[in-house]
């Protein structure tokens, strides 16, 4: 995945293939940019080891460039290459001249350590064996990783099973939030908030184990999203973006990139303050609500449009194939009925924009939004694995930086930022010049482990991230005005405890059957951004379903059974309560019979019961005589709810024949998690704990 | 293309001729390229708008498909045979099972050889549509439909095709009922109602014209009825004409408002082959979707007719209704699509 144009490699060779005449001359005569990568600075003097960081030393900038005398001066100073690319072309020219061949083998090979590849720029130093299989690990890593993802993300729905018992309790088969159990951001928000580590979430701490071993192999690995970002870093940039732009690009900017540490202490702030908002930025939430509510839906428009246009042609076996296809797309990708998602829009919108950045700076988000690789950047600096550089080797042919993902300074001249690195071993691959060393416990002279952030920016949105949480709650949707919409999967803990488990992963809408679950815009107020809420009229809560509990990382949805749901021995889990308009009912105000609300509620005994009336309805048509059109009398069944038993599952409301505004809708009133959202006097306790 | 350079040209080429009179003036080549080209876009323009010119008004909208009914009786009736075959437990064997049921009655209408010739391909068409368990008798009951299923291939069926459209998610009803596994272990094919599976087709119905048609249903050689005899809040008592909701896709919620009516067009538009009732365990309060072991009663009976407003008649003595209470066997009655006066039939109790 990395940029390998000729392009680039022309300018490498260029930069490279110098020599102590070329380099005067270029500095004498060529004062500014387009040499500037051939820079040539005072570590280049032999020495081994620590050198001055030229992006930590204030004085350096490039205004005070050292005069060309003073290179000229500097430059004897250099030893030559060990091996100079010239005369290793010239053994390689004469190995093919038969005339010159003792002459040339006699140039070449003396005190030849190792083979060199005269296809690679520079002195051609091929990077070693276990480097290069690493790099096609780490390749066939990400590919696995993300398809793994993908996978997960398609599973995550029942589709049913021809081998399951009728009594078999409806589960998903794996572990599709496994990547989220496995995020130590989202492990850390749930500790600060709930001060425990629910279930799974444990996972988290062995990818904590895996940073302080590797560093932040996670990033540059495994990360789904972290993937997306570095394909997009790879196809996206235009022709400007390739060469010195690239290189530049990929140069540590401190200030950008500390951007996600700041972002990351505010959002565990906000968790301290009670709210796991820092979900809204966590990469894998955001591939799974993204790529699950927005792009996997919108495929299957596209594709039940476009296979669906295929019938009209007059072909059968072409038919055939299409519906085959849609098949086989219906069982293994998106399920059977079109998914729709209130509001996606925005969400796809900011995935879009996230990704097109990588146009201007590759792996933007990584480099400067993500908060989960800030919170894995703080374990990588205690990681054993890591980076020495031998400075004095360096040739400054930028190649490390153009395929840098992580912009941590591999180049020579600088300090590895060890925080930023994702180990993806780009650069010691690319690296013909033997600079760059991969190793356990490296000598730390040329590394930084740590950003330097600014204390009082760093003060500034921790204290934002903190202050935010009061803020959106005397913003009135909790406390003292709550949103009759916010109606919450089954299962869900109370409102706050709630919105300090929720980081906005979108499982719980993936996985519902029904797409009953959606993003709630502002319905939850601003702090509920994301939140799921359940919109009957969209889809209903499926009676027997618990598996928004079975897919949550975080026990925002607690894990309950069907028998907890259902109220079998037990209160049933209520999510709402059901209220009829009677101006828009058709056996109330209509005087037509209809009652499917209560053909389709569940519950047993059925929480809508009828009342058996005979109704007086005019008549449609006038009298012969044009005289007033006759009463007559129907007979109606007309429903009502018993709020005792409506459990708010909003099956009446996904049915009602009232197309735009229902004649029969859920609030959230009378949900049994809360103890002050209620209707009826026995379901208020102020005695018991909430 | 520039004419004047080109050589060969009809304008003579002057050389003193300066080049604001050479592009102010072109050649008459050039002029009738130009002017012929402007002729031919707009002339291509005018033909492509006026193929597609809609005129508007609602009239426009209408489809124009002609109406359709999916009869798949057969041709002739035997004399010798049941009209209307019942089995019931017998004094010497209080607990049958479902597989005897179902092998009794379908003997007793001549055996399925007579239904199904080899080859076909045959629907069965059973009631999946709640997420219940076979033990709420809201769905058919799974045995009925495996011994159906077995009886099917047995006549030589080629294929036989288990496919409903559901109330409720489809994947939990097929599987929480038990048909799918059942199904699926006999080797007929299992198909789900996916959105894709449905076609808008115009019915001969009165307020039923065109609604999308579950194709899988319909597109058989033969199609068997299995639906579940049950109580129904709306319509009283529901089962063989009542289970045609199932080919219906869109919003269904709507026919409530004339569901007698509805279920007549229905049952117009799909006329089966075979008719097998299942009524082992009814659902005799709170239909059709129950949920309470309590309101089911075994009664460990299944009938089969080719008549489905006489299944439905004597289906709904089962649960204590008459059919003067049931409009919708009136209007069946009435169009000519069976018999209401179930007794009239050879009815055989076997």
């Amino acid at each position: 995945m990395e940029v390998e144009t000729s392009s680039v490699r022309v300018k490498a060779h260029a930069g490279v293939t110098l020599d102590v005449a070329a380099l005067e001359h270029a500095l004498t005569h060529d004062t500014e940019s387009s040499h500037a990568h051939v820079e040539p600075i005072g570590w280049k003097t032999g020495e081994v080891g620590a050198v001055q960081a030229i992006d930590r030393d204030a004085s350096w900038t490039p205004k005070t460039r050292r005069s060309p005398e003073a290179v000229t001066q500097l430059i004897p100073a250099k030893p030559p290459p060990r091996k100079e690319p010239e005369v290793m072309a010239a053994a390689e020219h004469a190995r093919a001249s038969a005339v010159e061949a003792a002459l040339g083998i006699g140039v070449g090979t003396p005190q030849k350590k190792k083979k060199v590849d005269p296809k690679r720029p520079g002195s051609g130093i091929p990077a070693r064996r276990s480097i290069r299989v690493l790099m096609w690990a780490r390749r066939a890593s990400q590919v696995g990783f993300f398809s793994l993802f993908m996978y997960f993300l398609f599973q995550t729905g029942f589709h049913g099973s021809f081998a399951a018992k009728a009594d078999t309790p409806v589960r998903l088969p794996l572990p599709v939030e496994a990547f989220l159990l496995a995020d130590p951001f989202v492990g850390a928000m749930t500790v600060l908030s709930t001060h425990t580590v629910y279930r799974g979430l444990l996972w988290s701490v062995g990818l904590i184990a895996l940073t302080l071993v590797v560093g932040r192999v996670f990033c540059g690995w495994i990360c789904p999203f972290g993937t997306l970002h570095h394909f997009f870093g790879w196809i996206l940039p235009s022709r400007k973006g390739r060469g010195a732009a690239r290189v530049a690009a990929n140069k540590t900017h401190e200030r950008r990139q500390n951007v996600k540490y700041y972002l990351m202490y505010a959002f565990l702030l906000s968790a301290v303050a009670g709210s796991a908002i820092g979900g809204l930025f966590d990469p894998i939430c955001i591939a799974v609500r993204a790529i699950g509510l927005g792009v996997i839906p919108g495929l299957q428009y596209v594709a039940h449009r476009g296979l669906g246009a295929v019938q009209d042609v007059p072909v059968r076996p072409l038919q055939a194939a299409a519906d085959k296809t849609q098949d086989a797309l219906a069982s293994a990708v998106w399920g059977s009925h079109q998914f729709y998602f209130h509001q996606t829009w925005l969400i796809v919108a900011l995935l879009v924009a996230v990704l097109f950045m990588n146009r201007f700076v590759p792996r933007f988000w990584c480099r400067v939004l993500c908060p989960l690789g800030a919170f894995l950047g703080v374990f990588a600096k205690f990681a054993l694995f890591g980076m020495e550089k031998d400075h004095a080797k360096c040739t400054d042919c930028n190649l490390c930086l153009v395929h840098c993902q992580g912009a941590d300074s591999p180049q020579g001249g600088v300090k590895w930022r060890q925080d930023e690195c994702h180990v993806c071993l780009n650069c010691e691959t690319a690296c013909p010049e033997d600079v760059i060393k991969f190793r356990f416990l490296p000598n730390r002279t040329s590394a930084l482990s740590a950003p330097a952030l600014q204390r009082r920016t760093l003060l500034a949105t921790t204290a934002a991230g903190a202050a935010f949480i009061p803020m959106a709650r005397i913003a009135d949707s909790l406390d003292v005005n709550y949103h009759a919409k916010v109606i919450r999967p089954p299962g869900a803990v109370e409102e706050r405890a709630f919105l300090e488990r929720c980081i906005r992963c979108a499982e719980c809408m993936k996985v519902c059957p029904n797409n009953a679950l959606h993003p709630a815009l502002f319905e939850a107020g601003i702090e509920g951004l994301w939140t799921p809420i359940l919109i009957a009229r969209i889809g209903y809560c499926e009676h027997s379903c618990v598996l928004c509990g079975q897919v949550c990382p975080t026990g925002a949805i607690q894990k309950i059974t069907e028998k907890e749901k259902l109220g079998l021995g037990v209160p049933p889990v209520k999510i709402g309560t059901a209220f009829y308009d009677h101006g828009r009912c058709l056996p109330w105000s209509m005087q037509t019979p209809c009652i499917v609300c209560e053909e389709f509620c569940p519950t047993s005994p059925k929480a809508i019961w009828v009342e058996e009336v005979e109704a007086p309805v005019r008549d449609s048509k006038p009298g012969p005589s044009g005289e007033q059109p006759a009463m007559l009398t129907v007979k109606l069944q007309r429903p009502h709810v018993d709020p005792s038993l409506c459990i708010g599952c909003g099956a009446c409301e996904k049915v009602c024949p009232v197309q735009d505004q229902p004649a029969v809708y859920i609030t959230s009133v009378g949900e049994s998690r809360s103890k002050s959202n209620v209707i009826l006097l026995e379901n208020t306790n102020y005695n018991q704990k909430t | 293309m520039d004419a004047e350079n080109r050589p060969g040209s009809e304008t003579p080429c002057v050389p003193s001729e300066s080049l604001s009179q050479k592009l102010t003036n072109p050649s008459r080549r050039e002029l009738i390229k130009r002017v012929g080209l402007s002729a031919s876009v707009l002339a291509a323009s005018a033909l492509v708008g006026r193929a597609v010119w809609d005129q508007g008004g609602f009239g426009a909208a209408t489809s124009s498909a002609a109406r359709q009914v999916r009869d798949y009786r057969l041709a002739s009736s035997a004399a010798d045979f049941a009209e209307l075959a019942i089995a019931k437990p017998k004094p010497g064997d209080p607990e049958p099972t479902a597989e005897q049921l179902v092998r009794r009655v379908v003997e007793a209408m001549g055996g399925m050889k007579r239904f199904i010739s080899r080859g076909d391909v045959v629907v069965v068409k059973p009631n999946i549509g709640w997420d219940r368990m076979p033990i709420h008798a809201a769905n058919t009951n799974p045995d009925v439909v495996g011994a159906v299923i077995q009886l099917a291939f047995e006549a030589g069926a080629k294929k036989v095709v288990v496919a409903d459209g559901s109330c409720n998610d489809p994947n939990r009803c097929f599987q929480r009922s038990g048909i799918w596994r059942k199904a699926y272990s006999l080797g007929a094919e299992v198909v789900l109602p996916a959105e894709h599976r449905f076609r808008t087709t115009r019915m001969k119905g009165e307020i039923l014209d065109e609604w999308p048609i579950f194709t899988t249903l319909v597109d058989a050689d033969k199609v068997i009825n299995v639906p579940v005899a049950k109580h129904h809040n709306l319509a009283k008592y529901t089962a063989a004409m009542k289970n045609w909701y199932g080919v219906l896709g869109g919003r269904r919620n709507r026919l409530h408002q004339n569901i007698d009516v509805s279920i007549a067009d229905l049952a117009t538009f799909m006329r089966p082959t075979l008719v097998v009732v299942d009524a082992i365990r009814v659902l005799m309060r709170n239909g059709p979707q129950g949920g309470n072991i309590d309101d089911t009663k075994v009664l460990n009976t299944v009938f089969a007719t080719v008549d489905q407003v006489a299944a439905d008649a004597f289906g709904a003595t089962l649960i204590g209704q008459h059919r003067d209470n049931v409009p919708y066997l009136k209007m069946g009655h009435e169009r000519g699509l069976g018999t209401m006066y179930w007794e009239t039939l050879r009815v055989k109790d076997v």
